[in-house]
């Protein structure tokens, strides 16, 4: 079985490279015949090229780990703080009914839009960068960590209070290991926010890593330079979008 | 303790919260610890707030906005359907393009912004396509997850009546679809604004996010707040609407 499951696999991801390079082809023949200007899209085989020419010259990797140091940050931050927030509203059950609707309206609003507001607090920095990926992922992470400490198993809680645990106890050795595959998933969906928002604020702002790349080289009117640094944004944003999923299904089997 | 007396305690701690939050906030306004404009006074954002709401300038800049992202979520909308439903009709087409569905959706969109000037222009084309880009992803992901979870049953029961395929699509694959679809064009609009508005802010010279960089720089702080303000109210209703929408049978 196992291998017929490997033969379908292979299959498909032949499918799918066999259809991104058909469509490169097809690309490459429409502008080399003129139907598509190539001063508006570049040729595919001066895209590929490129890559190593961006990587050398406009210091992919340093721009790679300064984008990744945000997000790091940022991460950091929303643990730091999402998470205790999830566990208030969790234990005051007041504030949970004034507030939940709230941070649930605040993770649906374009809150990276508040970007020109922290640039007139801390400027053209690094720290207008990270504080945008935090608070744009930080409602989701509050919600997941909620969601988490509400759906414990009531039967975990009786032997909890049959063993007379108390508060502490009870929090620690029940409600935040039942809670924690939920407020992993909250810090995946979170982070790979906080990378989208960080990236997407490097460019706006012209500042810090592989955002302003793309930034840089459309400027500079690069046109194989900036599809290459875009696939840079791609490859960094699925390669963390993968290392998540996988460290998520180590920690929550199920899912 | 009654239900009514409850619901009440809620609402005062709601209002006592604003008001705490709004005294903090004058009162950084007056201390003169930041910067005066940066925190500007709970008045003066008032009476931003209402010269914005007043004049019909935010509002032509809104219809622009409106306009982009239904046009966004149209286009992108539409892709997303066909793609989700052929993708996710076909086994050896799930497992090939699912995955790229999947880790594409949740690159940063905006960087495409560059390529969409290009191919575009500087007007409301380029928007529109970054918006619907950004949306044809959620809505593609959330219908092929759909096609694949429709119960195998009744499509057995619908072919051993041997339905018709419009009967088919109308008994059976449209009630079952709606939920995804509807969820799937929930996250694509919240996107889609997003996408839209980041757009307007980076090059253009219509549209809210255009007036929110406005503001900024010429640094009119009241203003920027106000705007905000408004854009949030604008986006948070929508979800909510779309959200009944969706919970309703």
């Amino acid at each position: 079985v196992s291998a017929q499951t490997a033969a379908r696999r292979y299959q498909a991801a032949a499918l799918a490279f066999g259809t991104l390079a058909a469509l490169g082809l097809i690309l490459e023949l429409l502008i080399r015949v003129g139907a598509i200007d190539r001063y508006t899209v570049p040729l595919p085989s001066d895209i590929i090229p490129a890559f190593w020419r961006v990587a050398v010259e406009e210091g992919v990797p340093a721009r790679f780990l300064a984008t990744a140091a945000e997000t790091l940050a940022a991460g950091l931050l929303l643990v730091a703080v999402g998470v205790p927030l999830g566990i208030l509203l969790f234990s005051v059950r007041l504030l949970r009914a004034a507030c939940e609707t709230w941070v649930a309206a605040l993770a649906s609003a374009p809150i990276v839009l508040m970007y020109p507001l922290f640039l007139v607090v801390f400027g053209r920095s690094q720290a207008t960068i990270v504080m945008m990926g935090f608070l744009a992922a930080l409602p989701a992470l509050i919600l997941k960590t909620l969601e988490g400490l509400s759906s414990t198993r009531p039967v975990l809680l009786d032997v909890a209070k049959s063993l007379k645990l108390h508060h502490t106890q009870t929090f620690m050795k029940v409600l935040l290991p039942a809670a924690l595959p939920s407020i992993f998933s909250g810090l995946r969906i979170g982070l790979t926010f906080a990378l989208i928002n960080i990236v997407g604020v490097e460019f706006l702002i012209n500042f810090g890593g592989l955002g302003q790349l793309v930034n840089e080289l459309a400027e500079r009117y690069d046109l194989p330079g900036t599809y290459a640094a875009i696939g840079y944004v791609i490859l960094v944003s699925v390669l963390l979008f993968y290392a998540m999923d996988r460290m998520e299904r180590l920690v929550r089997p199920g899912a | 303790m009654t239900a009514p007396t409850s619901r009440l305690r809620v609402l005062l701690l709601r209002l006592a919260l604003l008001s705490g939050l709004l005294a903090i906030w004058e009162l950084m306004a007056r201390s003169g610890l930041l910067f005066q404009d940066v925190v500007p006074s709970v008045i003066a954002i008032a009476g931003a707030l209402v010269t914005t709401l007043s004049g019909m300038e935010f509002y032509s800049h809104l219809a622009t906005t409106l306009a982009e992202i239904a046009a966004a979520l149209a286009l992108g909308g539409a892709a997303g359907l066909a793609a989700g439903i052929v993708v996710g009709a076909q086994p050896l087409l799930r497992r090939a393009f699912e995955p790229l569905l999947y880790y594409l959706g949740s690159t940063p969109k905006l960087v495409f912004f560059p390529v969409m000037i290009m191919l575009f222009g500087v007007g409301v084309e380029s928007k529109i396509a970054l918006g619907a880009i950004s949306c044809f992803f959620p809505v593609a992901l959330s219908v092929a997850a759909g096609m694949r979870q429709i119960n195998p049953v009744f499509i057995r029961v619908g072919r051993s009546f041997r339905a018709a395929s419009w009967h088919m699509a109308r008994k059976i694959y449209l009630p079952a679809m709606r939920l995804p679809v509807v969820n799937g064009f929930r996250l694509g609009l919240g996107i889609a604004v997003i996408a839209t508005l980041l757009g307007e802010t980076k090059l253009s010279n219509r549209g809210i996010g255009h007036l929110v960089i406005q503001a900024f720089t010429t640094f009119n702080m009241p203003r920027m707040y106000a705007l905000l303000i408004a854009i949030f109210a604008i986006s948070i209703a929508a979800n909510a609407l779309v959200s009944r929408f969706a919970r309703t049978p």
